[in-house]
């Protein structure tokens, strides 16, 4: 799977989950949760989302790894390899 | 016979719009079955029946706007003539003294389970205009641009911009407004050391899989759930100059939505509820409070309310009481700072509990135990 498949489906699950933020205009290196005005609930809903699409773990203490959009595709390649 | 009567879901609710005939004619209906789904201006709300029988006859169409207490539709109950099997009213309607907005044509739901695509200068436009993005007309599958909000400012002759509010800040605007008038709040805070409920939620989440981890407010729901026990007046209903103590602690979430303005639906019976089963509820109740449609009793039966601002948040908020209950809880975004254990000082991740009551039912000595006892449970997380 390549960076852009990982990215694509990442930006699916949070379109799930914020529907009203446009893709193409968040800041994909600032904070996730701020660009996509997520709480704690949603972030939750998002990781377990990826979780069972990605068939991994995605344990808690990963979280501060998952702090950006960039950063979990990083999070994502880098598992899934 | 018996009629099912349009509900009034709140001191708020005038009317509702009929969105579902859950129930369809010559079918038999239980108690407690959902029979209707009616669109309020907190989003669509399934309605349950209180009779059992036959579904005979609807009486209004869907789509039809009517009042509180408009017969929709008829109920063969096999009881000759039988009293009225209406919902239990919350409220017997104490009505808001200053004259409510007139109901405007059809307010768009809050969310008809689809959100508003918007970009964010749209977005911050319209809320500053307090325009409502679900009336703003737009090609299907493009996101709302700053000029189609300025463009609707414009044009600006729409019945809703009499008012300047959407439908979502008319529900809040009338009930926050009767809780400023009518109850005399009063505040307290305290500094709560979450320390050992953080490192028992990492410790508990570490072995889990997603879907079974578990989030802060399961415990502050539990924690409040367990004080109330023991301080009951913070725990009810006050209607008519009589507070009612309630049975259970049924707290209600309040939960922001994505388009702005927000709803506390009821959490039933924490007490009685396992950590892990309250946090599949609260995971469930979210879910559908985000896709706009809950329960009509989630909305008019919670005893106190929980307002969390999670972990994006500030330090401490004091809530506005929801009338007709008694107190709000409000915990703000916990975060490390210095506290002194044994004579040292440490650093602990700390939150600001605060309360704000109603002086005509209990008072601040009162309150700050009851704040204590929150505490006081929150310090052993594992038995909570």
């Amino acid at each position: 799977m390549t960076r852009d498949d990982i990215a694509k489906a990442l930006g699916e699950e949070l379109v799930r989950i914020a529907p009203d933020i446009p893709l193409d205009e968040i800041d994909r290196s600032a904070e996730l949760r701020d660009e996509f005005d997520i709480d704690s609930i949603d972030f939750l809903n998002l990781v377990t989302a990826l979780g069972k699409r990605f068939a991994l773990e995605m344990p808690e203490a990963d979280y501060g790894a998952m702090d950006s959009f960039d950063h979990m595709v990083d999070y994502l390649a880098e598992h899934l390899s | 016979m018996s009629a099912f009567l349009m509900p009034s879901l709140g001191a708020d609710m005038e009317a509702g719009t009929l969105m579902e005939q859950v129930i369809a004619p010559g079918q038999s209906v239980a108690r407690g079955d959902i029979i209707a789904v009616v669109e309020t201006q907190k989003g669509a709300i399934e309605i349950e029946c209180y009779a059992a029988g036959t579904v005979t006859e609807w009486l209004v169409a869907i789509g039809e706007r009517v009042p509180v207490g408009t017969p929709l539709a008829r109920i063969d109950t096999g009881e000759e003539e039988a009293e009225q099997a209406a919902p239990p009213q919350p409220e017997p309607t104490p009505q808001v003294v200053e004259q409510a907005p007139e109901p405007a044509p059809a307010p768009r739901p809050v969310s008809g389970g689809t959100r508003v695509a918007a970009s964010p200068a749209a977005r911050r436009l319209a809320a500053e205009k307090g325009v409502d993005l679900g009336t703003i007309p737009v090609m299907s599958g493009q996101p709302i641009r700053h000029g189609d909000v300025a463009a609707h400012l414009k044009a600006g002759d729409r019945p809703e911009s009499q008012t300047g509010l959407s439908a979502m800040r008319q529900a809040i605007s009338a009930s926050m407004s009767r809780s400023k008038r009518e109850i005399p709040h009063f505040y307290l805070t305290h500094q709560v050391d979450l320390t050992a409920l953080t490192e028992f939620i990492a410790e508990t989440n570490a072995g889990r899989a997603p879907e079974d981890r578990l989030l802060q407010p399961v415990f502050y729901l539990r924690a409040m759930a367990r004080a109330l026990k023991k301080y009951p007046e913070f725990n009810g209903h006050f209607e008519k100059d009589i507070f009612t103590p309630a049975e259970a602690a049924h707290i209600g979430l309040a939960i922001a939505l994505r388009g702005g303005g927000l709803v506390a639906p009821a959490l039933f019976d924490v007490a009685a509820q396992e950590r892990d089963t309250l946090m599949a509820q609260m995971r469930d109740l979210i879910a559908r409070v985000r896709a706009g449609r809950f329960k009509a009793r989630e909305l008019s039966d919670a005893t106190i309310t929980l307002t969390s601002l999670g972990d994006r948040g500030i330090d401490g908020l004091f809530g506005v009481i929801y009338p007709p209950q008694v107190a709000i809880v409000g915990i703000g975004t916990p975060a490390l700072r210095p506290w002194v254990v044994d004579g040292k000082v440490l650093p602990h991740q700390i939150a600001t509990l605060t309360l704000a009551a109603d002086h005509r039912v209990s008072d601040g000595h009162r309150g700050a135990l009851f704040l204590r006892a929150i505490d006081r449970f929150l310090q052993e997380p594992e038995t909570l």
